[in-house]
This record gives C-alpha cells, structure tokens and sequence, in this order.
C-alpha cells in the first residue's frame, strides 16, 4: 500500500494548460455564431410586451426597427419623459417616419422591397396614440408588413 | 495564444446582443386613394361583426358585454366556428375548397378598435388572443383533417387551410374619447 502512497502524496503535477487555447476559441466561436451585432444605441428604454402567437423574423437584413419608448436617464433633461420615437441612432418626429422607410428602401436590393418587414419596438406603457400615428404613416409609405416585436412570457401557463 | 482568443471573445461579448427578434406579425391595410369619395363596398351585416373595444384605461368590451382578456380567446372561437348555427352569430357559406371538400366558411369579420389612450401592453394582449384563437382553429382543423399540427402542413394543405379559416381582423382607425392623454 505504502508503494502506492508515497508517489502520490508528493507534488500534485500542475494542471496543464496547453488546451486552455483550444476551450477558449471553442467560446468565442459559439458566442460568434449565436449572436448578432448591436446596430443602434439604444436612446429609448423599451420593455416589450409578451406574446404567445410569436413568429421569428427571418432575414434581419430586411428589418427595419423603430423603438419607441420613454427616453433613457441621460436624454430625460433633453427630452423628457414622454414616450418618444427613435429611428436610427435619432429622435425623430411621427412625419420622419416616410423618409426614413424611404432611405431603408433604397438601401436595399429592388428585388427584395417586397419582402420588407418593420419591426416595431414599444415600450409596455405606451399609450397607443403614438403607436396609431405611427400606423398611419407606414400606410401612407406603403410599408404595410410590420411585427410587434415581443417577447415570450416566463412560465407557460 | 489564449490572451488573445480572451480578447476576442470579450469583445464579441460586449459587442454583440443575444436576442431573437420575435414578435407578432400583422398587415396594415392599405391606404385608400385620395380621390375614393363615397366607399361602395355593402355593408356588413350586424351578426357577422364581433366587436372588440379596448378604452382609455384598458377595459375590454366585446360584443357590448365587459369581459377579461383570458374569455376572449373562447369568445372569439364560438364566434368564428358558430357551433350551434346561432342567429346572433355569423353567417356561413359553403365553399368547395380542396382537401377538404364543401366546408361552410363563416363570414364573420373581427373589428377590434382601441382607444387613443390605451395601452400597448393591453393592445398586445388582445391582439394576441385573437391571433391565437385563429391559430387554435386551424391547428384543430389540421388534425382533424390532416392528422397533422398546422406548422406541419405543407403549403398547399395549409392553403386550404387558411381558405377554411380565414383570419379577419381589421382595426378601426382610434377615437379620442377617454380623454386625458
């Protein structure tokens, strides 16, 4: 038994590190491939509503985002804190909405406007005045495939 | 080697967002042409209406009755199936659609209107009930007909599907009547 002991109890070698690279890039690959890049800083909180009928977007490349929401803790001295609408990395007013589906149009591909999608991002606590006008305005630009974007609720049922 | 594959990995950390964009699909009607007077489209009878009102402080009518937004789901179902051929309830019309064969589609149309200080949450929710009760009526009649869920019909099936059960909802432009912005 004492054979077996002795070499043991000396000195523990020491963890090699040689695969450490390896785990490392294994990471970054995964966190790579499952997420996306932030596009926008964010000027408005949005806290989405939740949803049980969701479907996903499916190109991102053909999503426009509109965010509306209560200006984050900075802006509020500037801005207030009524909900207010953000395109871009802007505020904006309800009338830059047709421009600004203008612009994402003709960024785009022609074959692909067909298959244009905004999404709308709204705070919970919005009153639904803002989201009406808004409405209105993607009618008249004629940007009629929209998404309420929201989120799944924590427990099922 | 592992400093820099740290480095990497922390920028992709702060720099990118893990989220999945999902939400509820809709379209918007469109717009009618400015020079559209008097609409000549027939009015639509009164039974073939189910109407959904949302008020200023998120109350929610249907059909004249107060109701929470867990009963509208069932409401909303009855109203498109008419079960027991109700005279309050629509009308149907037989249709010879494929797959399924003469099949009585009902004409009933949702109207859902909100007001200017509703809530997005609530509009949400409501807009979720009726969407998914759709969804609920056609997944029952893919099963019943194709022994299959309604995701997993291919497109022809699920075209006869949706020819069965349309899903008609419009929305009223809001009113300003609960005041109080």
């Amino acid at each position: 038994m004492s054979k077996f002991r002795k070499s043991n109890a000396k000195d523990t070698p020491a963890v090699s590190t040689a695969s450490l690279p390896d785990i490392v890039f294994m990471l970054l690959f995964f966190f790579m491939v499952t997420t996306t890049m932030r596009e926008v800083t964010l000027k408005v909180r949005t806290t989405l509503p939740t949803a049980t009928e969701l479907s996903k977007l499916e190109k991102k490349s053909l999503v426009s985002y509109i965010y509306v929401g209560p200006p984050q803790k900075q802006y509020t001295k500037m801005f207030g804190t009524e909900p207010r609408i953000q395109l871009n990395d802007v505020f904006a007013k309800v009338s830059d909405i047709p421009d600004f589906i203008l612009a994402e149009r003709a960024a785009r591909d022609e074959a692909e406007i067909p298959f244009m999608v905004t999404s709308l991002k709204v705070d919970e606590f919005t009153k639904m005045q803002i989201v009406g006008e808004i409405k209105q305005e993607l009618r008249k630009a004629a940007a009629l495939h929209i998404n309420y974007s929201s989120r799944k609720p924590l427990q099922n049922k | 080697m592992a400093d820099i594959a740290f480095m990497l990995l922390i920028f992709f950390l702060v720099a990118t967002t893990m989220d999945v964009d999902s939400g509820l699909e809709r379209v918007l009607p469109q717009m009618p042409p400015e020079n559209q007077e008097q609409d000549d489209t027939p009015p639509i009878k009164e039974r073939n209406v189910f109407s959904v009102l949302l008020d200023a402080n998120n109350r929610l009518m249907v059909e004249g009755e107060l109701i929470r937004v867990e009963d509208l789901r069932e409401k909303a179902k009855e109203f498109m199936t008419n079960p027991r051929n109700l005279e309050t309830l629509p009308e149907t019309k037989p249709t010879e659609i494929p797959f399924i064969g003469n099949f009585e589609v009902t004409k009933g149309v949702i109207s859902l209107r909100n007001d200017f200080g509703t809530q997005y949450g609530m509009y949400i929710s409501v807009q979720n009930e009726l969407v998914a009760a759709v969804n609920e009526l056609r997944d029952e009649m893919a099963s019943s007909t194709f022994g299959k869920t309604y995701a997993n019909c291919n497109s022809e099936q699920r075209e006869a599907i949706r020819m069965a059960i349309p899903s008609r909802i419009s929305e009223a432009e809001p009113k300003m009547v609960g005041g109080k912005k």
